[in-house]
């Protein structure tokens, strides 16, 4: 773990203050937020496909080990290798170690969030290895060196004139228009000549079936289909929850994630990747290796409570629909998966020392709960992990690790205060004849009232009016 | 709601720490619409809090303490009303798991099922008939995150407002989005706050109302704290206020 904390509330003011970045946060997410509810317009048939999915990812994440094991097994007999890697570290020198083997120079990859996990894009380039994304958005914000914003849709805190810029900065004889189908074109010229030179393929996993040892993977764009099958070498990555039991679990998936996400029906193409080449077959890689990740995700598992977390499919509408990722993008996180489920995995996975602020950037309000489709109950993992951070010697690493004595002290006086009739009175008896004589500098206010008036003490309390009035008290 | 329960003739009223030092009017208010509908109110004065501020923010021993110095004031059976869907939602939903494995979880799960928030209860219990003595006035509804997604408040404040002859509601744009109070939040990330805010602030003055009603104090101390400082006309109030405003014609 590196000293040097991610800093959210620096981040988040950072991005508060690009009015560009806000208005296009704003705009694409109202638009995304109304394509998903025009999707899921019969909420009878959004209840029972929802119910459906939840149920495949309970059933696979309650039989977790036996699935993996089964997965490894049809997978192997269909000719793919599968590689275990407990951490970051490990999945990326299996990588390498398969790209030395085959002397690769070139990697083209499909959308991946596991490997952003990885950083591995970094590691293949120190690795003097080309390395070129191929989904839409993750090569323009691999061309702009930054890091998507959004695990659907990495480059959409950019809009068409700012990838205009970028393109005609960064792209050899690229003109200056800012015209999307253009700007598309030329992507795709760009990325044409780089599938056909390849010599390895990556991409992600959406689900993968046990019981038949398929990969499953969903796009729009048709690169991902280039990334599995032009190179000589696939190489999937995957984390270990992504594992489903059964062929007919996919359906409910595949159709409840891009309704979700960007309010498709459907995503343009579905893979279904079965295995290399076989004899007499024209097309198709040579090797398929699936690599497996861990990274936490065991420790995430073994609680019952914070196992839920591993039900997610990485659609993504919990931040279109998170009135806090709405305003600051996905930078302002500094983590792979921003947003709500991003506030819960990520502190699990890094550990609470360098991500114990994540879980508190929530007003819990519970809009992604409402529209998560595989029903993880986020904002009580949220309260749970504010809890695992001051309290030492819990489940999830670095427990403990904002525990302050002052803060404590803090809520120890306040229950005192509000456990006690007598306390509770006198200090409410105070507040309300004292408290507007605070004044406005004091810490707490002085934040509040950047943009707000003082909140006014009312003078009596309902309890003094009530006994005024002879309301009873039994 | 499932079912229609009998009409009661007594509630207890839980008036909550917010409304008891800022709002204290539009709790009392609420006590006077119950009783308008021939109720027996009982307002224990033992209580405090419902323990939420702890809760979330990670400190559950504190919040037990003092969800715990609640219990024993609401003895029966009868309902117990709570003029805010935040509070409700924290003794109905989350006290039955607050108080898991402890001694006296049965009691704190008998509690936590008889919590209604007011407009619910005014609705689907009293099915209360109002009658507008008001002068005509536009109005639009903000509603809370824990009222609607919690209680599972969400037509029921605006079904109420619409009863009124001379009330117009405008209901917001964006009536789901948060207003960025959070509790802690607001404090812990006062530019995110902020920004929230000053949305919901704009889609309130969109709509042209002269008033936003709500249920819930945290969400009006933030978002008339944001209309005030911004010297914007439209003014918060308690749905519990307006509601006995208007009956009153004043």
């Amino acid at each position: 773990m590196d000293g040097n904390a991610p800093d959210f509330a620096a981040a988040s003011r950072a991005a508060l203050a690009d009015p560009q970045l806000r208005g296009n946060f704003r705009r694409a997410m109202d638009g995304l937020m109304s394509k998903r509810a025009a999707q899921f317009a019969d909420a009878g048939e959004w209840h029972a496909v929802r119910a459906l999915a939840a149920s495949v990812r309970l059933r696979a994440l309650s039989k977790l080990p036996e699935l993996l094991e089964k997965l490894e097994e049809n997978c192997t007999r269909n000719g793919i290798t599968v590689h275990w890697a407990a951490t970051t570290e490990e999945a990326n020198g299996i990588a390498l170690d398969i790209l030395h083997r085959v002397d690769a120079r070139l990697v083209v990859k499909g959308k991946s969030m596991v490997t952003e996990e990885m950083h591995l894009n970094a590691v293949l380039e120190k690795n003097g290895i080309e390395v070129l994304e191929s989904d839409l958005g993750e090569y323009i914000v691999q061309l702009d060196g930054t890091m998507p914003s959004h695990i659907i849709m990495p480059a959409i805190h950019l809009n068409t004139k700012q990838i205009a810029h970028l393109f005609k900065r960064k792209i050899k004889d690229a003109e200056s228009r800012e015209d999307a189908a253009y700007l598309t074109d030329l992507a795709r010229r760009v990325l044409r000549a780089k599938f056909q030179a390849a010599d390895v393929g990556m991409s992600g996993v959406n689900a993968a079936v046990a019981e038949t040892g398929t990969l499953c993977l969903i796009e729009n764009e048709g690169n991902g289909r280039m990334c599995t099958t032009v190179p000589p070498v696939h190489i999937a990555f995957m984390g270990l929850e992504k594992v489903v039991e059964k062929l007919e679990d996919v359906p409910p998936v595949i159709s409840l994630l891009p309704r979700s996400a960007t309010g498709q029906p459907i995503t343009t193409y579905v893979n279904m990747i079965s295995g290399p080449r076989k004899d007499g077959e024209k097309d198709g890689p040579r090797e398929v290796h699936l690599i497996i990740l861990d990274n936490g995700r065991s420790s995430i598992y073994a609680d019952p409570e914070l196992r839920d977390t591993l039900r997610c499919i990485r659609c993504g509408a919990c931040m279109n629909h998170c009135p806090v990722y709405t305003k600051v993008g996905g930078h302002a996180y500094e983590a792979p998966y921003p947003g709500p489920i991003g506030k819960i995995l990520v502190p699990q996975i890094e550990g609470l020392d360098k991500r114990g602020a994540m879980p508190h950037a929530c007003t819990m309000c519970n809009a992604c709960v409402e529209i998560c489709p595989v029903k993880i109950p986020i904002v009580e993992i949220m309260g749970r992990l504010r809890v695992e951070a001051v309290k030492p010697g819990g489940a999830v690493k670095d427990g403990g690790a904002k525990a302050s004595r002052a803060e404590a002290m803090v809520w120890s006086g306040w229950a005192a205060m509000n456990a006690s009739p007598t306390a509770y009175r006198v200090a409410t008896l105070a507040m309300s004849k004292l408290g507007n004589a605070a004044p406005s500098s004091l810490p707490m206010l002085k934040e509040w009232t950047n943009v707000r008036t003082k909140p006014r003490f009312a003078g009596r309390t309902l309890h003094d009016l009530a006994r005024a009035k002879g309301v009873p008290d039994v | 709601m499932d079912h229609q329960p009998p009409k009661p003739t007594r509630v207890y009223y839980f008036g909550t720490c917010l409304v008891d030092l800022f709002f204290p009017d539009a709790g009392m208010a609420g006590i006077e619409l119950l009783q308008s509908q021939g109720l027996t109110v009982v307002f224990p004065q033992g209580q405090s809090c419902c323990g939420q501020p702890a809760y979330n923010s990670g400190y559950r021993a504190d919040a037990l303490k003092v969800a715990r110095a609640q219990l024993d004031l609401f003895p029966g059976d009868d309902p117990i009303v709570v003029p805010s869907g935040s509070c409700a939602g924290m003794m109905k939903k989350h006290w039955p798991d607050l108080f898991r494995g402890e001694p006296d979880e049965a009691k704190a799960v008998q509690v936590a099922a008889r919590v209604w928030e007011l407009t619910q209860f005014l609705v689907h219990v009293l099915d209360v008939r109002l009658t507008d003595q008001g002068e005509p006035v536009r109005v639009t509804w903000h509603a809370s995150c824990h009222a609607q997604r919690e209680m599972g408040v969400v037509e029921e404040p605006k079904a109420l407002l619409r009863q009124l002859a001379n009330v117009e509601l405008v209901e917001l744009k964006r009536e789901k989005e948060c207003c960025g109070f959070g509790g802690t939040f607001a404090i812990r990330h006062p530019e995110i706050s902020a920004a929230m805010v000053g949305d919901k602030v704009a889609d309130i003055e969109g709509t042209g109302a002269a008033r936003v009603v709500s249920g819930d104090c945290g969400c009006l101390l933030n978002i008339t704290g944001a209309l005030e400082a911004g010297a914007k006309a439209a003014r918060g109030q308690h749905i519990a206020q307006f509601l006995k405003e208007r009956i009153h014609g004043r």
